[in-house]
């Protein structure tokens, strides 16, 4: 089999799963009416499938910041982090970012993907290891990878397998990184952060925490995973992104360990892309301080989490362990998550479809995002339309 | 490699692919793991967990890029496990 007949196979299996009518993956949005609202097709839909968790994409502050900085600096910087490409609000969006996770060091990346492979490629490599939680982010695993670091998995968010993969590490624990996420994207559960960090102090080995779907949504100033189990001091390095709750694109990292500075000088998806546009980083710099404020943001999402998860729990679905604003209905099989899928679409309603092996233990997914500035009234409609076809996957 | 220890991973496995494939092909140490058995990467990863716990082993998962056939991974386990302390 040559290259492009690769490419011809993989197509004809994804045929195969979604044979015909609206395709699911990259469905084209033709025009966005809010946060909550857009067009697909000749349908105005409800957005469900978004990470716009405090529902800050047409916030005024963040537009007219960003307009703004085109007026002032342009559309691109045109260069890399290394060369041209550090403006003045780049560094001053690290230092925001470090003080408000009260940390010495924050760097910015120009994607979430990157921030994370530029971190772990960065902080490990060839002779170290990771041990990562089994249902990672791919750009944890693609990270592990790039870094040329052993690699070595830990069943879901299971602490004593966790503990037991540290032990047979033995001296290598020294230069072992454990990777987990606030919250996961796929199931929307929490990391057993308590207990990890536990393990972190009794193997002395090094913590990484990605905060992508948990920045904004998790804790008192919106931290993370970190504030709201009050185990910041315990996490060495946090990673995140701007694209959920900030509304934006890109990444960062933070941590008290003066050698993140280092990353700046060995760590290639920081140091090979042109940097965040001045658009971007300035919108992100408004976008921060809502969020720092936006405890009432939080409130209102939380509710809107609330009462979809228990909706749905009640009308029969399977749903993950936790509510939040990740809320996946779990089916068997392909062809009923493909079912309820265009369900929901002819409805009216825009939710994100996980297959396998994207979606853990073989299971495929329906997955709801959900977001501050939903409203009741559309959080009810969602329940009432899931709870009617809750037969589709019987 | 014929002693004990290498057979006894052979047949370890062996035995979890039958089970993981549902499959009626007979599995033979050349059988390959793709494409005559259809094991994804998801499937293989976590086979490998389940081995690492039989054999109370490490794994790297990115030594497995040059594994095709079952003789292949029961190499490499073998491998680990005897240089494992």
């Amino acid at each position: 089999m040559n290259l492009l007949e690769k490419l011809d196979a993989a197509a004809a299996a994804r045929k195969a799963l979604l044979p015909d009518g609206v395709g699911a993956f990259g469905i084209p949005i033709e025009e966005v009416y809010s946060a909550t609202e857009a067009r697909i097709g000749d349908r105005r839909v409800l957005l469900l499938g978004t990470n716009n968790y405090l529902g800050l994409t047409f916030a005024p502050e963040c537009i007219s910041a960003a307009h703004a900085a085109i007026d002032r600096e342009g559309t691109g910087t045109t260069g890399s982090r290394m060369a041209n490409g550090s403006y003045h609000g780049h560094r001053a969006l690290e230092r925001e970012f470090a003080e408000f996770y009260h940390c010495t060091s924050g760097i910015v990346f120009t994607t979430g993907y990157q921030a994370n492979l530029g971190t772990i490629s960065g902080l490990v490599g060839s002779g170290d290891t990771v041990l990562i939680d089994s249902d990672s982010h791919a750009s944890i695993y693609d990270g592990c990878i790039l870094s040329g670091a052993d690699i070595v998995r830990f069943k879901h968010n299971d602490v004593a397998d966790l503990e037991k993969r540290l032990r047979r590490l033995g001296d290598r624990v020294e230069t072992t990184l454990v990777i987990a996420e606030g919250i996961y994207s796929m199931l929307g559960d929490q990391a057993p952060l308590a207990d990890i960090v536990r393990l972190k102090k009794a193997y002395q080995c090094t913590l990484l925490l990605d905060e992508a779907h948990s920045l904004g949504v998790l804790g008192e100033t919106g931290q993370g995973l970190v504030e709201k189990t009050g185990l910041l001091d315990e996490v060495d390095f946090i990673t995140g992104t701007f694209s959920k709750s900030l509304c934006s694109i890109g990444g960062y990292c933070v941590s008290n360990h003066p050698q993140l500075e280092q990353l700046r000088y060995v760590s290639h998806p920081y140091i090979f892309t042109a940097s965040p546009s001045p658009a971007t980083i300035a919108s992100t710099r408004a976008a921060l301080e809502l969020l720092r404020k936006g405890g009432h943001l939080r409130k209102q999402l939380w509710d809107n989490c609330t009462q979809l998860y228990e909706r749905l729990k009640q009308s029969g679905y399977v749903v993950g362990p936790d509510p939040g604003p990740v809320i996946a209905a779990i089916v068997d099989t392909p062809q009923q998550a493909l079912m309820l899928w265009r369900s929901l679409l002819e409805h009216n309603i825009y939710v994100n479809l996980i297959l396998p092996p994207a979606a853990p233990e073989g299971k495929s997914l329906v997955r709801c995002s959900v977001n501050a500035a939903h409203t009741p009234e559309q959080m009810s409609y969602v329940g009432d339309v899931f709870s009617k076809l809750r037969d589709l996957v019987n | 490699m014929t002693d004990s220890k290498y057979d006894e991973i052979m047949q370890l496995l062996c035995d979890r692919l039958s089970s993981l494939t549902n499959t009626h092909i007979e599995i033979t140490p050349e059988t390959n793991l793709i494409s005559q058995l259809s094991i994804d990467s998801i499937k293989l990863l976590n086979l490998i967990m389940e081995v690492e716990d039989a054999f109370d082993i490490s794994i790297p998962i990115n030594a497995l890029a040059d594994v095709q056939t079952v003789r292949e991974l029961v190499d490499l386990i073998y491998k680990i496990k005897t240089t494992a302390k």
